[in-house]
């Protein structure tokens, strides 16, 4: 018995280095065929090259030949292939910037498919950064990709942060932006940070040449968690996220041709807005602090700090606990349905998403009392339940679309507005679409 | 007597202020006497639609971690921030910071 799983054993190994060895092999022919293909005339480029890049660099501001060369000698990290990074990426690797790393550990999601351009309705269920690399190897043969399927964390940042020029924030939350700040800054790494919501976005260059102002120099203290709204909750339109996503690419492309200096560089957070009218005002800001948690002259946020978790990025920016009821003030979907199937009376439904989602898909006869910015506020439900209500005995039932503001929308009704028979539908509609109804819509 | 400034919110700030983005403001006071400081409290009372807004927007008696604060498109920080003394014509935006991607 012994001997077969040492047989085994022996067996995998095997496999494990012929099959490194069919990759590095694989590797050296693709080489091969590629320099077959695409010969150099000069110590750069191939003809391809100069003919895939000619429009650019003919524009004065670009900066010719050399700026070309600059951006191929060029690395880049992009940190998110979602709503940003997507058409960032898109650009820069037509662009022909040299090497291009990925980070993103989600995978391609359908809802996604609207603003993250370069995942396609095939790619749903792959990694985002593999997604990214094939359509930017079809695009440009001349960009090398290296994909980092992992989310950026103490551990990790400091190993892929080190091997690029610069920094693309293309991410989605405070903590983890306040990690790439502080990592990108104490490696001496320009970042191009971009975020949007919505319709508008915000755009800027931060720890520019390691003297211009960091994120923590804007933000020395983060926002509060329940103040944060994400593009799922937010909702968001593609072309402005992606409007924000090109903008990153021109500011990219300046700061690795040299376009900015130590002297024309003057700190600045450009804000786009895309409705009523469009427009990109650029603010003039703070320069660097010298009171700054990590870039100032008395930093506290230390690599070392950093990498033995003294720095907890989750806990600074703090978390939202929605769950905030006891399981008797709370029914499953399940449980619900049966009421309803079981009641001749159509039972008291109050839906607190916003009135756009519930315009998309509603339960029947459901109410619909949006939680913020009018649930939250309200000092009573009378103009909305019907007249003969009793707040004592009869039961009201609460559902949005996740179970979060349901949460605090039945709290609310027990602690603030006594009513008796308050129920939270647990999982919200999203659940009702997986357990009860599959046609309910998820959006 | 008074004077008037514009204020604006962007980014999604315009929830304070039934989703009105731009505001005319008159300052009751002598230009040369009103600051920023001022201009807040002015602002809480006449611009925030409903007072249990108000935490949206200040924290601990100033504008709350998020919010930029921009005088004639410039950081406050570079203009004395609430120190900083309102002049006829003047335009204060305040933004939320975004997040998403
Ligand atoms: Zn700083």
């Amino acid at each position: 018995m012994a001997e077969t799983n040492s047989r085994e054993e022996e067996l995998l190994r095997r496999i494990q280095e012929l099959e490194l060895e069919n990759e590095v092999l694989k590797k050296k022919v693709a080489e091969v065929e590629y320099d077959a293909k695409y010969p150099k005339i000069d110590e750069n480029f191939c003809l391809d090259e100069y003919k895939r890049y000619g429009r650019q660099m003919i524009v004065p501001e670009f900066g010719s030949l050399k700026s070309q060369i600059k951006l191929k000698n060029s690395s880049i990290l992009v940190v998110g292939a979602g709503g940003l990074g997507c058409p960032a990426l898109l650009y820069l690797s037509a662009a022909g910037i040299g090497k291009i790393g990925i980070v993103d550990d989600d995978i391609v999601d359908i809802s996604n498919l609207h603003r993250q351009v370069l995942h396609t309705t095939d790619s749903i269920g792959m990694f985002k950064c593999d997604s990214a690399k094939k359509y930017i190897c079809k695009l440009n043969p001349h960009v090398i990709v290296k994909t980092y399927p992992v989310r950026l964390h103490n551990d990790n940042a400091f190993d892929i942060v080190n091997d690029y020029d610069i920094v693309l924030d293309c991410t989605d939350t405070p903590a983890i932006r306040y990690l790439i700040n502080d990592v990108s800054v104490l490696c001496r790494k320009t970042i191009v940070s971009g975020s949007g919501l919505k319709s508008d976005g915000q755009l800027s260059i931060l720890n520019f040449n390691n003297e211009g102002p960091c994120y923590r120099c804007f933000y020395p203290k983060p926002p509060s968690a329940e103040s944060i709204t994400t593009c799922s909750d937010g909702g968001v339109i593609g072309p402005c996220i992606g409007l924000l996503g090109v903008s990153m690419a021109v500011e990219t492309i300046k700061v690795l041709t040299g376009f900015y200096t130590k002297d024309n560089f003057k700190p600045f957070l450009s804000m786009y807005t895309g409705y009523p009218q469009q427009s990109f005002r650029v603010f003039k800001m703070r320069g660097r602090s010298d009171k700054c948690s990590v870039c100032g002259s008395f930093p506290t946020v230390s690599k070392e700090a950093i990498l033995n978790n003294e720095i907890d990025y989750v806990a600074f920016c703090g978390k939202v606990d929605s769950n905030v009821l006891t399981p008797e003030d709370r029914i499953t979907v399940q449980q619900f349905s049966d009421i309803v199937t079981r009641q001749s009376k159509a039972p008291v439904l109050l839906d607190v998403r916003t009135k756009e989602q519930f315009q998309i898909a509603k339960l029947p006869n459901s109410i619909n009392i949006e939680w913020d910015p009018t649930f939250k506020k309200l000092e009573s439900l009378d103009k909305y339940l019907p007249e003969d209500f009793d707040k004592d005995t009869d039961p009201v039932f609460v559902v949005c679309r996740y179970g979060n503001d349901s949460q605090l929308a039945t709290r609310k009704m027990k602690q603030e507005l006594d009513f008796k028979n308050a129920k939270d539908i647990i999982g919200g509609l999203n659940k009702w679409s997986d357990i009860v109804n599959p046609k309910f819509p998820k959006y | 007597m008074g004077f008037k400034v514009k204020v604006e919110f962007l980014g999604g700030l315009d929830v304070i202020s039934n989703k009105v983005r731009e505001h005319s403001l008159k300052v009751p006071l002598e230009e040369g006497e009103a600051t920023v400081k001022d201009l807040i409290e002015l602002i809480t009372k006449s611009i925030i639609a409903d007072p249990k807004d108000i935490p949206v927007f200040i924290e601990d008696d100033t504008v709350r971690p998020g919010i930029l604060v921009l005088i004639n498109d410039t950081d406050w920080e570079l203009e004395g921030m609430e120190e900083y003394v309102l002049e006829s014509g003047d335009v204060f935006t305040f933004t939320s910071t975004l997040h998403g991607g």
